[in-house]
């Protein structure tokens, strides 16, 4: 009888070689189509402002002779295509131009702020994403148990509240009415970087913290009891494999797969989220400055924070996809 | 029959030491303490094999994991002994038996592409059964080439870099096989590994297992379904129903002369390609742990039941050299075992194919699936359609249908042409050409009613008054021997065989003239196939029907179909008369198709079912 | 050797039922969905009963500002010497209803879109999930935010806008459950009677959704919920004076050491809101499972197939 000989592999096209290349490249190709469209979304949602901008600008002090000057100053007098294309490409080339508001360039402006979001992101991010594994494991391993309930409750209690509930109740706890540890705003001074005052990131932070651990403690936990009562744990099980060895060489790594996506969104949920944050501590990063150019009806800078935030979005959701690709073999190698 | 005593006697009295032995063994639900097994006794030496053999729902696998110390969540080991060479497993504490694991009693799971891990390349996963039993083996490196020779796997390192899902279903297999060899246990428990393998494959795997047992001396317990495979390989069969042992005894005496009512039902429900016969499957399902009726759990579906049947359990009776559960074992020994073949009418089919393929070539994407196919099906005749995984038998069967429109070629029904897909056929067509899938578990919407599934094919082909439909309905459930409760009752309610008839009443109940099954039978109990092939068949000439009968069971061909045609990666490579193509098989691809199904000898004789040295 | 056929014995004893009342009723029975409904059902009694037993005029001064509990002012007064309880009381139901419009108009466009995506697949399927891609690369609260402050806080668009973010959401999860939903038997042996798309869509598929339907709008509702009071934290919400729960903790922020009640209530209100809402969906989706249902009925049907 012939042996059952491992076939010899056909010469596959490069494209099935190479799934992680391939997925980069589709992705990337999709996000900047998506850029594109978000760039005319937002340029015709801002268009769309009720009066002149020129006029908001000016308010009482416009006289006709100005109110000229300032339309071509800002380009209004040409085409709305036009005006996009000019935008755009300043985007592209870099020079973004300035601040309705004060004048200001607008790079200058909103870079720092840039910086003090991005640590707030990053920071809470890790820290979240890592204690939420943890907790999620320990729950998963001692299913049913008293750590596992207690977690649980915490986590249901927790994902349901706001943001800026959690944040206040942070503040009252440890600013205001029970303790006075920690400051209840964060006014990181308009230029200085947030890492100079570390004092004033904790709470920050801390409220991040917990708004996205729930989400992620309860995946990873809901993997890995999948995981703990898949075959090929009974199996580990059946061959004599003792139970640390099962956990870290084989329910760890098959729970961290569908994990990835769920921290993935919790970084997304992040560039949203700082939004209120940011309001609710008066931490001067990029959501601030967005619900202030709001205000301001400063329209450059609303233009380009959201596409910032948009070109985040994009970004994020590849790493994450490719990330996810990376952790599971069945997906990146075919057969 | 002292000839056979003699025989068997000597059979066992050439083997070995006692490895495994086990006594009164029970297992129970952990919240309610129901029985899900019940004093379960037997006993296997070594380079034995021993078949434990039961349908869905009899504890063969509780069994077979409690072997080695283990339970699944909710069920508990409650009394009881197992010893391997002498000890009581069911006395260790956790460290122990973790040690015995996979040193002494090692397991081969059913589905190797789930008990691999995903995310780990082989050789890790290989080495890791020699590495957690650090005391049973020299060099790990060696031993890890020795087992991929024995199991016959490439040994080449490029193996151990793959991952699972890189290998085939029987490399896989092969893989768990050396792992489960691999420090030398005193005894192995193989929980239906050839599962979804195909024939010759399984054949591979049989005789791995075989010749690894003999080799070592290890003792193996074989849990199956099948009993052809089972008889050609183990010399000792344990037949269990409802958590217990009904049967135990050496294979020839259990399968030849069968004594308990369950094991000669089973085996009258198992088709042969040698003979075309009427099969005779159980009415019923098997009591549900909890619901245990009073006495002997088979007696509500025996024929040979009394009344003290329903009062009493019985105890094991000594006949021969086997143990008979029953009663009424001494009676029944008596009795003919001469089965009762009825042939099968057949039907004569007159006039012009009914269905016409010509040069059909059909395609997944790019890849192609059929080539060139030229097929006839007659009128009021079953053609089956042959073949293992992979030949193209189910796209086959939904080009006809219209449920796969990647298609070239011409389709003729009736002598009109047929649309690629079914969005662009005609409702009369539709009509007129039905389908049953293969797994009754998917194939009924589970939001809906029984009744509302029968009548919903009435409303979208024919305009029929409200109780005309339900008179339609309720005539269409009695064809299918099942009752008017089942109008109300949901999907879910209802056990695989059940499913399955109320799948093959919608198709009958608009009455076509043509149709398609599709492995209807696989994912059934033999002994419900029995009753549904025969639900089938009954139809089929009481409504004049045409049927293309897709199928991977060779053996089932002959009780069913008058046509059998053989698929081998796309092509049909043999048509004919069924009992043709079974006898004198031309093609060589059909003659080691034959060669390698597993077969059951025939009830009442001496068979040849001995293990046979190859 | 005859076989004596008895008749089939079908299992359990049949019960007529529809799915989703058989679904909420097995829910309500178990803890978690019990307390769950319990805790929002209170706080929706709340809101809705509120406003007419309020004993003061909600937008009226009556006091000084931030004046501590008393009898007569039972949680003190706010920012603008109104009485906190009448706010509280008086500021649930317009919220509540704001969130229940814009989670009905975004579970509906984005079930349409994920079911209809799932089922009719190639062309269609591609375009609906790029738009909705697109959709997904704004921050939620942001894009609330750029229309609201384009048009101004008009309720209709207040809901519109909510709507809006959560409709892409659950055309991809509604999409993944059709998707799975799609490929079974009992879809396609339904195509082969003729039916067309449309009708297969609902009356095969979407029944079959009940469940994640279900939960997922339980959580757009409280995203619902949490979004408008954020923005009306913001100062994008409907403008004052109303006593919106959300806006009532942005202005009364200043004064937290001087009465905290008119922070705390509010919060304290919308917290157990959406911490019900997530409990009973929670036990929805463990229903629904079949986690909490009976343990042996699952491990008997597990003995039986695979024993």
């Amino acid at each position: 009888m012939a042996a059952d000989e491992v076939s010899v592999p056909v010469p596959a096209p490069w494209r099935d070689d190479h799934p992680i290349a391939v997925l980069i490249g589709v992705r990337a190709a999709v996000g900047v189509l998506t850029l594109f469209v978000v760039s005319i979304v937002v340029f015709l949602a801002t268009e769309v402002l009720p009066g002149n901008a020129a006029y908001s600008v000016l308010g009482h002090t416009a006289t006709p002779q100005s109110l000229k000057a300032l339309e071509v100053q800002l380009h209004l007098n040409r085409g709305l295509f036009d005006q996009y294309w000019l935008w755009f490409s300043g985007i592209l080339t870099g020079k973004l131009g300035s601040s309705l508001a004060n004048g200001q360039a607008i790079w200058g402006q909103v870079a720092p702020r840039l910086v003090n979001s991005a640590v707030l992101v990053v920071g809470a991010g890790l820290i979240g994403t890592v204690v939420g594994v943890l907790l999620g494991a320990i729950a998963a391993l001692r299913k049913d148990g008293w750590f596992d309930h207690v977690t649980s409750v915490m986590s249901l209690a927790v994902t349901s509240l706001p943001e800026f509930v959690v944040a206040i109740v942070l503040i009252i706890l440890f600013a205001t009415v029970v303790l006075h540890l920690l400051p209840a705003v964060s006014p990181v001074a308009p230029g200085t970087y947030a890492w100079s005052q570390p004092r004033l990131l904790v709470l920050p932070v801390a409220t991040l913290v917990i708004v996205i651990i729930p989400y992620i403690q309860r995946m990873m936990r809901a993997a890995m009891i999948e995981a703990l009562e898949s075959d090929y744990v009974e199996m580990a099980r059946l061959k004599g494999v003792p139970e640390w060895q099962i956990v870290l060489a084989h329910a760890f790594p098959n729970s961290i797969a569908p994990t990835i996506q769920v921290i993935g969104l919790s970084f997304l949920y992040l560039a949203g989220g700082i939004v209120i944050v940011e309001d609710v501590f008066n931490f001067p990063g990029i959501g601030q400055g967005l619900v202030n150019a709001v205000s301001d009806r400063d329209i450059p800078v609303i233009q380009f924070i959201v596409v910032v935030l948009a070109t985040f979005y994009v970004f994020m959701n590849i790493v994450t996809d490719v990330i996810a690709l990376l952790v599971s073999p069945r997906r990146r190698i075919a057969r | 029959m002292s000839a056979l005593v003699e025989n068997s006697a000597n059979h066992l009295a050439d083997t070995g030491p006692v490895r495994l032995e086990v006594k009164d063994l029970s297992i129970q639900l952990t919240s309610g303490g129901a029985e899900v097994v019940g004093d379960v006794s037997f006993s296997v030496r070594a380079a034995e094999l021993l078949g434990l053999v039961g349908e869905s729902g009899s504890g063969k696998t509780t069994v077979a994991l409690a072997l080695l110390g283990h339970a699944r969540r909710g069920l508990d080991i409650s009394a009881g002994e197992i010893r391997l060479d002498g000890e009581n497993i069911l006395g260790l504490k956790a460290a122990e038996l973790r040690q015995l694991r996979g040193a002494k009693v090692a397991y081969v799971p059913q589905d190797p592409s789930a008990a691999l891990d995903p995310t780990l390349r082989i050789g890790f996963q290989l080495r890791e059964a020699l590495r957690v039993h650090p005391g049973s083996v020299g060099d790990v490196e060696e031993r890890v080439a020795e087992m991929l020779r024995e199991s016959r796997l490439d040994s080449t390192p490029e193996v151990l870099k793959r991952y699972p899902h890189q290998l085939s279903g029987g490399q896989q297999q092969r893989v768990t096989l050396a792992m489960a060899f691999a420090c030398r246990p005193s005894l192995i428990v193989l929980d239906e590994p050839t599962t979804g393998l195909d024939v010759s494959t399984q054949r591979h795997v049989l005789e791995t297992v075989r010749s690894l047992c003999r080799s070592y001396g290890v003792a193996a317990v074989y849990v199956s379904h099948d009993l052809a495979v089972v008889g050609g390989l183990v010399s000792q069969v344990a037949v269990m129903y409802a958590g217990r042992v009904v049967e135990i005894g050496p294979t020839e005496q259990v399968f030849g002369l069968p004594v308990h009512p369950y094991t000669r039902g089973l085996l009258a429900a198992v088709p042969s390609p040698k003979r075309a016969e009427v099969l005779t499957g159980i009415e019923g399902q098997p009591p549900r742990p909890g619901r245990k009726p009073k006495g002997c759990a088979f007696a509500p579906r025996c024929s040979y039941a009394v009344s003290n049947c329903f009062v009493e359990r019985p105890v094991p009776v000594a006949i021969g050299d086997s143990y008979v559960r029953c009663m009424r074992a001494r009676d029944i020994e008596k009795e003919s075992h001469a089965r009762r073949v009825t042939p099968p009418t057949a039907l004569a089919g007159t006039g012009d194919a009914v269905l016409k393929l010509r040069g059909l070539d059909a395609s997944y994407g790019r890849q192609r699936v059929l080539y060139d196919v030229d097929l006839d099906v007659h009128p009021e005749s079953c053609t089956a359609i042959v073949g293992e995984s992979g030949s193209g038998k189910t796209t086959l069967a939904r080009c006809i249908v219209g449920l796969h429109s990647n298609w070239t070629g011409e389709i003729t029904f009736k002598g009109n042409r047929l649309a690629n897909g079914a969005r662009h056929r005609q409702k009369a067509v539709l009509k007129q050409i039905q389908y049953i899938f293969q797994n009754p578990y998917t194939s009924l919407n589970p939001r809906k009613t029984i009744g509302q599934i029968l009548s919903e094919p009435l409303e979208h082909f024919m305009r029929l008054p409200g109780d005309e439909r339900k008179a339609r309905v309720t005539r269409v459930l009695e064809d299918v021997s099942l009752g008017l409760d089942f109008l109300d009752r949901y999907p879910d309610q209802l056990s695989g065989g059940e499913r399955q008839r109320v799948a093959i009443a919608r198709a009958i109940v608009v009455e076509p003239d043509l149709l398609v099954c599709d492995e209807v039978t696989s994912a059934l109990d033999v002994s419900v196939q029995a009753v549904t092939v025969e639900v089938l068949r009954r139809l089929q000439r009481e409504r004049r029907l045409s049927m293309v009968f897709i199928t991977h069971n060779l053996a089932l061909v002959r009780s069913i179909a008058q046509t059998a045609v053989v698929l081998c990666e796309g092509r049909i490579v043999e048509v004919g008369p069924v009992e043709q193509v079974l006898e004198h098989p031309k093609d060589p691809y059909t003659i080691r198709l034959i060669e390698d199904v597993p077969r059951l000898a025939e009830v009442g004789s001496v068979p040849d079912t001995a293990p046979s040295p190859n | 050797m005859d076989v004596v056929a008895p008749r089939p014995v079908a299992v359990a004893t049949p019960r007529v039922r529809r799915p989703w009342v058989h679904l909420l009723g097995a829910v309500v029975r178990t803890q978690r969905g019990a307390l769950g409904l319990s805790l929002a059902g209170s706080v929706v009694l709340l809101a809705v009963i509120g406003p007419f037993v309020a004993p003061y005029s909600p937008n009226q001064s009556v006091t000084i500002d931030f004046a501590g509990p008393s009898a007569q002012y039972l949680l003190g007064s706010d920012q603008l010497g109104r009485d906190v309880l009448s706010r509280v009381l008086a500021g649930g139901w317009e919220l509540l209803l704001m969130a229940l419009a814009s989670t009905a108009f975004g579970v509906l466009i984005g079930a349409a879109a994920g079911v209809s995506a799932a089922y009719l697949r190639g062309r269609v399927d591609g375009l609906i999930m790029r738009t909705v891609d697109v959709f997904l690369a704004f921050p939620q609260l942001v894009f609330a935010l750029l229309l609201v402050s384009i048009i101004g806080p008009k309720i209709w668009l207040i809901i519109v806008a909510v709507g809006f973010t959560h409709a892409p959401a659950v055309a991809r999860v509604l999409r993944s459950a059709a998707l799975e939903i799609s490929e079974r038997d009992y879809v396609k042996s339904v195509e082969l009677q003729g039916v067309r798309p449309a009708k297969v869509m609902s009356s095969e598929i979407l029944p079959n959704l009940v469940s994640p339907l279900m939960v997922e709008s339980g959580l757009r509702f409280t995203y619902s919920i949490v979004m408008m009071a954020g923005l009306a934290f913001l100062g994008f919400g409907l403008p004052p004076p109303s006593p919106n729960w959300g806006y009532m903790i942005q202005e009364n922020r200043i004064g937290l050491s001087l009465n905290v009640w008119a922070v705390a209530v509010p919060v304290i209100l919308i917290a157990l809101l959406t911490i019900g809402i997530n409990t009973f969906t929670d036990a929805v989706a463990r229903v629904a499972i079949g986690v909490e249902s009976r343990p042996e009925e699952g491990l008997i049907d597990d003995i039986g197939m695979d024993a």
